[in-house]
């Protein structure tokens, strides 16, 4: 933990924010996983964490890490865009199998 | 230029990645474009159909709009699971012909629906050109129809069409 010591106030705050943000939203989405009725319901809870999510915490770690190495640390706009590409996939194939059971 | 650049969006897409993924330095970016080359070529072996964007000032609005869409659809589905939505929430399936067939269009609008909560795209008919879409929220069924139609649709054709 001690080269966050050297992460100034200001860019520490809005770190904790995106991280909080994004955290909260994957833990809702994961919970209206749980909680939600039915199949088709289901798969729109975990696209909050895939979305902003996803987002908040790749923010807080590109400031971070910007910042604790005084350059622009950018590859982890790379997880935000696969993330974002390929769930589409995942839930189509979800999607029409239950598709196909249903009819 | 196109024998040695077939994907030019592509290979400038490798690149980037190459740079982001290492640091950026003189070095890296002749590794990085040597590799870009070759992913280029690869792909154009396989022959895929060629995107063409027509209007790269629309694919900024199309961006700055999904992202606020994106935003907006966050909360509202936040506030439905914690419990905090509209009494008399009614999921279901909307059914939509849309207005674009082109293929790179309908794989950008596949992301957008699923990128934003709420709606899941569940089948595509390409026959018909009919989408069967999911909707988390469903209150009225038409205004989905004008939704992906018009806030979408037109954009993409400007863009790719």
């Amino acid at each position: 933990m001690t080269h966050l010591d050297t992460l100034p106030l200001w860019a520490a705050i809005p770190a904790a924010a995106f991280l909080v943000l994004g955290s909260s939203l994957a833990l809702i989405g994961s919970f209206g996983l749980l909680r939600l009725r039915t199949f088709y319901e289901r798969i729109h809870a975990p696209t909050l964490g895939s979305s902003w999510g996803t987002a908040g915490i790749v923010l807080a770690s590109i400031i971070v890490f910007s910042v604790t190495q005084s350059r622009p640390v950018l590859h982890e706009l790379l997880i935000a865009g696969f993330v974002t590409v390929t769930t589409p996939v995942t839930l189509m194939l979800l999607g029409r199998a239950a598709l196909y059971r249903d009819r | 230029m196109s024998r040695i650049l077939p994907h030019p969006l592509l290979s400038l897409g490798v690149v980037i990645m190459w740079l982001l993924l290492n640091r950026v330095s003189p070095g890296h970016l002749v590794l990085g474009a040597a590799v870009a080359l070759v992913v280029g070529q690869a792909m154009a072996a396989l022959e895929p159909s060629r995107p063409r964007i027509r209007r790269w000032d629309k694919v900024v609005v199309l961006c700055v709009r999904v992202v606020l869409d994106i935003i907006v659809s966050n909360v509202a589905v936040a506030r439905i699971i914690l419990g905090g939505g509209r009494a008399g929430r009614r999921a279901g399936f909307v059914e939509i012909d849309l207005d674009i067939s082109d293929p790179t269009a309908l794989a950008v609008l596949a992301v957008i629906v699923t990128a934003t909560p709420g709606t899941a795209w569940i089948d595509y008919d390409a026959a018909h050109g009919r989408l069967l879409l999911h909707v988390f929220d469903l209150a009225d069924p038409e205004e989905w129809r004008e939704t992906v139609n018009q806030r979408y649709g037109r954009l993409l054709k400007e863009i790719f069409e």
